[in-house]
């Protein structure tokens, strides 16, 4: 409801303008009621469940292996985080200790993935702001990792690659050939973006100053990941508790401290350079031959020579890819460090064979809620910058 | 990983001296941490814990409910608590039953608990007092039942 509001002409009535839910800058299905002073926002509220499919209450239904599928449509653009998030999640409530191959090769792909969904962030968030060429430079690159998620697991998107256990399954004898000819050429177009933006006037302008987070405010409301730490706060989970083996590998956590959109695109930006150096030290930890899963009887299906050969081998196949396994009761909550932020698998089991719950704590979700705290008091087209730059999916924020 | 331990213990410890009820029950399992709270004390112990210099349990990760229908007391509501300084993370576990499914909010002192806990309103039905705006997040307004609840099938009334 419109309300009266002092200004230095006098008072005012305010105007509510409705933004989404279909509206192109939202980046899905996100609807935001804007009060408006002018063109200054008063108030915005972020209306959100548009996507909500239950994604939660089906696991419910469904053997631990079976949930995998699901994940990988919480979050679209970065799914081997959410297979990652759920695999260890379900790995530890099991206790299963995975082959340090399949570790090192998550890691790889997982940093793959942050760089796909960081330039489908760069990209999106440029063309809101006005900056065309930029979207079209970093959708080109974004293919070519689709292209090699496409070669390893057969999916270009819902690869579901990343099982209990390890890998669904060995990957192609020349992948890593195509991943380093990725790596070799991808910070040559790193440096096409920055050319495009970081010095350009307009961009400045639009971004400088705009959507500032003080850090305090942020760790109150809950926000991780990229967001958080263009305030200047290092809290990264791959430091902060490491998984899967990254407390091996060298990089460095990005933090700015301007707090503003301009900062968080550097972070992000900055990101996507480490992880081009992860990727290059995993390739180099990766040894060429090794089991690709764990060998957990009675919890894992045995390996395919095992399940041809021997008679026990193949009464587990059947057994295992039946009725799934029945890790013991308890509860594990699992958190890693998605593109966006904290994502954490919590995972109650009742000891049966499907979780008895399942909750995905997704950064999307809990990044939104501080849509407010950045664009009040700022223009509309401001909103804009700020819907962008706190890099949500709406698929995780309703799951 | 020592760290984490020994910040943990030694929350258990404090939040012993300081109130021998409020930890009614601490549980271990896979080097996880559960501190099962009186419902009416969850607010005190959550303070204490975040504005304690030496454990600075600051950002709240998660609020989860689970169902454990037809168990009394049948909600279970876990807190995430994560101490940035320390390194370490503690659940916290409220207990409520479906008669009075009513917890205090702990919105005042983290404001990131506002959607967690709509969002268990929404879909479990357990109601949060002091919330500035409890209203359904996911779900259509209009819509009958919360859809996590145990006795709630999967494909919904039809």
């Amino acid at each position: 409801m419109p309300t009266t509001v002092e200004t230095a002409t006098g008072q005012t009535k305010t105007m509510v303008l409705n933004m989404g839910p279909q509206h192109p800058s939202t980046h899905g299905v996100l609807r935001v009621i804007l009060e408006l002073d002018g063109e200054i926002v008063v108030k915005a509220e972020p209306i959100i469940g548009y996507l909500h499919t239950g994604i939660e209450k089906n696991c419910e239904k469904l053997t631990y292996s079976q949930c995998i599928p699901l994940t990988d449509r919480i979050d679209y653009l970065a799914n081997l985080s959410n297979n990652l998030g759920y695999c260890l999640a379900v790995e530890k409530l099991a206790g299963i200790e995975i082959p340090k191959r399949a570790q090192y090769i998550r890691v790889l792909l997982t940093e793959i993935t942050r760089i796909a969904s960081h330039l489908v962030w760069l990209g999106t968030h440029a063309i809101d702001l006005g900056a065309m060429s930029v979207f079209l430079y970093c959708f080109r690159e974004r293919e070519e990792i689709l292209k090699i998620l496409e070669r390893i697991s057969g999916q270009r998107m819902m690869t579901s690659y990343f099982r209990i256990g390890g890998l669904a399954l060995e990957p192609p004898p020349d992948y890593i050939e195509w991943i380093s000819r990725f790596l070799d050429s991808f910070p040559g177009h790193i440096a096409e973006y920055e050319d495009l933006l970081t010095e350009n006037p307009i961009w400045k302008i639009r971004t400088q100053g705009v959507g500032v987070l003080d850090p305090k405010v942020g760790i109150e409301m809950g926000v991780s990941g990229p967001s958080l730490r263009g305030s200047g706060v290092d809290y990264d989970v791959r430091k902060y508790f490491p998984y899967s083996s990254y407390e091996e590998f060298d990089f460095k956590v990005q933090t700015q401290t301007a707090g503003d959109v301009y900062a968080r695109y550097q972070v992000r930006v900055a990101e996507m350079k480490e992880s081009v150096k992860i990727c290059r030290q995993a390739i180099a930890k990766i040894p060429a031959h090794g089991p690709f899963r764990a060998e957990a009887r009675g919890i894992l299906p045995p390996s395919r020579e095992e399940m041809k050969t021997s008679i026990e081998g193949l009464i587990y196949h059947f057994k295992i890819w039946t009725e799934g396994f029945a890790p013991p009761p308890g509860e594990v909550y699992v958190p890693i460090e998605s593109p966006r932020g904290e994502l954490g698998f919590f995972i109650a089991s009742d000891g049966s064979n499907k979780p008895y719950r399942v909750k995905a704590r997704t950064p999307s979700f809990v990044n939104l809620q501080a849509l407010p705290k950045l664009a009040v008091g700022r223009l509309i087209a401001d909103v804009v910058a700020c819907i962008g730059t706190i890099d949500i999916v709406l698929g995780e924020v309703d799951r | 990983m020592d760290s984490e331990n020994q910040t943990i213990t030694l929350a258990v410890r404090k939040l012993k001296e300081r109130d021998p009820q409020a930890a009614a029950e601490v549980v271990s399992f896979r080097g996880e941490t559960t501190i099962v709270v009186p419902r009416e004390r969850l607010v005190g112990t959550a303070e204490f814990l975040k504005s304690d210099p030496e454990l600075a349990f600051d950002f709240l990760s998660d609020i989860t409910a689970v169902d454990r229908f037809p168990v009394e007391p049948r909600f279970e509501v876990n807190y995430h608590l994560t101490s940035l300084k320390n390194r370490a993370r503690l659940r916290l576990k409220v207990k409520v039953t479906a008669k009075d499914a009513v917890i205090a909010t702990v919105t005042t002192l983290w404001p990131t608990a506002n959607w967690h806990e709509r969002e268990i309103f929404d879909l479990m039905g357990v109601r949060f007092e002091g919330h500035p705006n409890l209203t359904r997040i996911l779900m259509p307004d209009d819509w009958e039942g919360h859809p996590h609840r145990k006795d709630y099938p999967v494909e919904g009334y039809r």
